[in-house]
């Protein structure tokens, strides 16, 4: 069968040691994709990929041919966590939010770090995820990050880093409760047999999250959308459709005498939580970007004086900015008095000097990526580069070294994934959800992401990546 | 309910209405032209009058022959009320309201504009490599077309609540119902008969019975009627208040649920779409079948097509614009 000739050197595989014998975790799924064999196999991923046709699961492309509907290509491998590894993630989450949300409360109120120099004030200053217009405010209960999608990597040794946090509008967590529904359809033997964790409830967690945002007894909440054609609204109509919440627009809200409505058939009703997928500036055109078509005059103002709860709440994005990233360790110390269960992966600020001078030598060996870009856009992968290439990039860096970190090329971890009629190994990262409402809920697994072309090592779905379901077992 | 949301439920629901309507138009005209003979007049401009687009019609196709008809009126992505279009729109409506519906409804919703822009691509494709001929399972198509509509239907009937999202949808549907059923029957003004002794021959009677079964009307007219005869068949489509496609049928339904909508906790007072609605019935009811004949049926037609125009901008203007 053709999973004997999967080989997984020099690399760490999530399914089979160097030595080619399968991980404890896997032994189950790799006999029952033995005894399935091959041909039973592209028949339940061919079957499963109708399934998310039917059910229109895509994202939005956006190129030279114009926009495009894609389904999320879906692989029926699925990717396991084993528990005692998971339970280790999980505190590192919780740690790692915990500390993350001082950090905000702190940065627009008493700035106590800053004047500790522990962070340069200037760095905090310059990053655009800073909002001044948030000095001073005080978000209900005094969480700033409601929900985040962290991103995880395991490195060559398989020990796990963070890569990033996503704090603004993370996006993904349909995928992985389609997926789960799917791959129940797909392998209920597996399901049958193995313990694996439950994700179905995380609408649940997440609607009662934001109810614990406000005092008002059966809350009126609404998750904010940019609208159709923005590439993740099948999540945000999927998210409101599991919460049985109200899915709006901007032209939908109104703000009067420094209150949230929405335009109903029976007139205006007021919205008491706002479960916003649309970024900080484009929010309120009256407060930040006055460009912006798609925001609510005044909402912030709202929000300011309590009459509207915002998850997450505005100028979040300081936290996320990469060059700050660099710092968490550093934050997580200063106000937990903690030790960072999860390291990050090594960074280097161009901002630094020695740093700028070691990554101009040595790009071609690294990962460089602007502080604050987003889904593989505006980053170079050294190795992968031409010459010219990598002198652009330098370019770039020096026009402005406040934007770019770099970091060594990670040898991601690899999952055996179906590729048309063969299984080749491919790179996987993890994007776990966390929710901070009463508690910090997060949620067991997460979306594997996986770069479907052969040793690349960019999974973003708007880079043709796939996803796969994520297992943590027990 | 958001006004933007109740606006889009009536819009599904409308395309889809249109889209099973062109369907049974198109094959019941197919299924009428098998029967005829050549010397019979073209059988297929009417149709395109029927949906009042012949100016648009007439801009991009040099003949009304049956394949330009069909293609027109199935295919056509530049016809906004080709069946293929209504199945896009229908669907991009029901993708902003997803939270408004069950999945089970975007799935039936979804196979079917798959289905039908799939079976397009392959028609488009085989009408290149052979020229001008009627597809062998155009049939087929526009009846599994018709059978998605009623899933959709049946579909929602037992998947959602019949709250205001339910109601909106039904003024949707009995709206462009009416609509069409008008049109269905002023598709005889537009049949030319080859002279005027042609009245009641046997032709005319064929055309008469096409009406009915492209109003799906054909089964219950007999229950009711021995013979096929011109002004029982206009009673039937217009007057009889329990046929589900007739004009009457319609407009008592959109009342009822503008009177649901008005009515539904914290209710909405009573509005102009509601007592729009609600006169015109009682007009409706008190007509009779002589007097439409004496007036003109095609002149009544226009006037029942003014009058739901009329009853849709109110609709519009009361609840979905704020």
């Amino acid at each position: 069968m053709f999973i004997a000739d999967y080989s997984a050197k020099n690399i760490y595989d999530e399914m089979f040691s160097n030595e080619g014998f399968p991980r404890k975790s896997y032994d189950f799924v790799k006999t029952k994709m033995e005894s399935l064999g091959g041909i039973e196999l592209l028949k339940r991923s061919s079957s499963a990929e109708r399934a998310l046709m039917s059910l229109g699961i895509t994202f939005t492309l956006y190129g030279d041919g114009g926009e495009q509907e894609r389904i999320m290509p879906f692989d029926v491998i699925p990717r396991i966590v084993p528990s005692e590894e998971w339970i280790n993630i999980e505190k590192g989450l919780k740690q790692r939010i915990l500390a993350l949300n001082l950090f905000l409360n702190d940065i627009y109120s008493e700035r106590k770090i800053l004047k500790d120099k522990i962070i340069p004030s200037e760095i905090i200053d310059s990053s655009t995820g800073y909002l001044k217009q948030c000095m001073g405010l005080k978000p209900p209960k005094d969480i700033w990050i409601h929900i985040t999608g962290t991103d995880l990597v395991r490195d060559g040794a398989g020990a796990f880093h963070v890569l990033e946090d996503n704090l603004r509008c993370p996006s993904g967590v349909s995928y992985v409760l389609e997926n789960r529904e799917v791959m129940k359809r797909t392998f209920p033997e597996l399901f049958e047999k193995l313990n694996i964790r439950q994700v179905y409830d995380y609408p649940y967690h997440l609607r009662s999250m934001l109810e614990n945002l406000t005092d008002v007894s059966d809350p009126v909440i609404a998750v904010w959308t940019p609208g159709v054609y923005n590439s993740a609204y099948y999540e945000h109509s999927f998210l409101a459709q599991k919460m049985g919440v109200y899915l709006v627009e901007g032209t939908d809200l109104v703000v009067e005498n420094h209150k949230v409505y929405m335009k109903t058939t029976k007139g205006l009703r007021k919205v008491d939580v706002v479960y916003r997928r649309i970024d900080d500036t484009f929010m309120d055109p009256t407060s930040f970007r006055e460009d912006s078509l798609l925001g609510v005059k005044g909402i912030f103002e709202a929000y300011k004086r309590g009459n509207v709860a915002l998850a997450n709440a505005p100028g979040t994005g300081v936290a996320d900015d990469k060059v700050i990233y660099s710092y968490v360790p550093k934050i997580i110390k200063y106000y937990l008095g903690e030790d960072p269960i999860i390291p990050n992966v090594p960074t280097y600020l161009c901002s630094e000097g020695p740093d700028l001078k070691f990554v101009l030598e040595n790009i071609h060996n690294l990962v460089v990526k602007a502080a604050n870009g987003a889904g593989g856009y505006g980053m170079i992968i050294g190795p992968k580069s031409t010459k010219q290439e990598q002198e652009d990039f330098k370019e770039l860096i020096k026009a402005d070294p406040r934007n770019y970190i770099a970091q060594p090329v990670l040898n991601l971890s690899t999952v055996p994934t179906l590729i048309s009629d063969k299984i080749e190994s491919r790179h996987v990262d993890l994007r776990p959800f966390i929710l901070y409402g009463k508690d910090i809920y997060v949620m067991p697994g997460g979306l594997t992401r996986v770069a479907l072309r052969k040793g690349s090592l960019v999974v973003n779905s708007s880079q043709g990546g796939g996803s796969k379901d994520t297992w943590v077992l027990g | 309910m958001l006004s933007r949301v109740a606006e889009s439920v009536f819009w599904m629901n409308r395309y889809i209405e249109r889209a099973e309507n062109y369907s049974r138009f198109i094959d019941v005209n197919h299924q009428l032209s098998l029967d005829l003979n050549e010397e019979v007049p073209n059988q297929w401009l009417p149709l395109v009058h029927t949906t009042g687009d012949y100016e648009l019609f007439e801009k991009r196709y040099s003949n009304p022959t049956p394949v330009n008809v069909i293609r027109f009126m199935t295919f056509d992505e530049e016809n906004p009320n080709s069946i293929f279009q209504c199945l896009s729109k229908a669907r991009e409506n029901a993708r902003t309201i997803r939270e408004n519906i069950s999945t089970s409804m975007w799935e039936v919703l979804n196979e079917f504009y798959l289905y039908v822009k799939n079976y397009r691509k392959l028609y488009l494709e085989s009408t290149e490599a052979h020229g001008d001929t009627l597809s062998m399972d155009l049939s087929d198509f526009l009846s599994t077309v018709r059978k998605s509509c009623q899933s959709f239907y049946g579909c929602s009937d037992a998947t959602i609540s019949h709250d205001e999202v339910w109601n909106f949808a039904l003024l949707g549907r009995f709206l462009e119902r009416a609509d069409k059923t008008t049109r269905i029957l002023d598709m005889k003004y537009f049949i030319l008969l080859p002279s005027v002794h042609d009245i009641g021959s046997t032709l005319d009677l064929l055309q008469w019975l096409s009406l009915l079964k492209s109003a799906s009307a054909h089964e219950m007219y007999n229950r009711k009627y021995k013979k096929i005869d011109p002004t029982d068949i206009a009673e039937f489509l217009i007057l009889n208040d329990t046929f589900p496609r007739s004009i009457i049928f319609c407009i008592q339904e959109m009342q009822e649920a503008l009177e649901k909508i008005s009515g539904l906790k914290e209710g909405l007072p009573r509005n102009s779409a509601q007592d729009a609605t609600t006169v015109y019935l009682n007009r409706l009811r008190s007509e009779n079948i002589k007097s439409i004949f004496d007036k003109g049926l095609h002149e009544y037609l226009d006037d029942i097509q003014i009058e739901l125009n009329q009853i849709g901008s109110k609709i519009v203007e009361r609840f979905f614009t704020n």
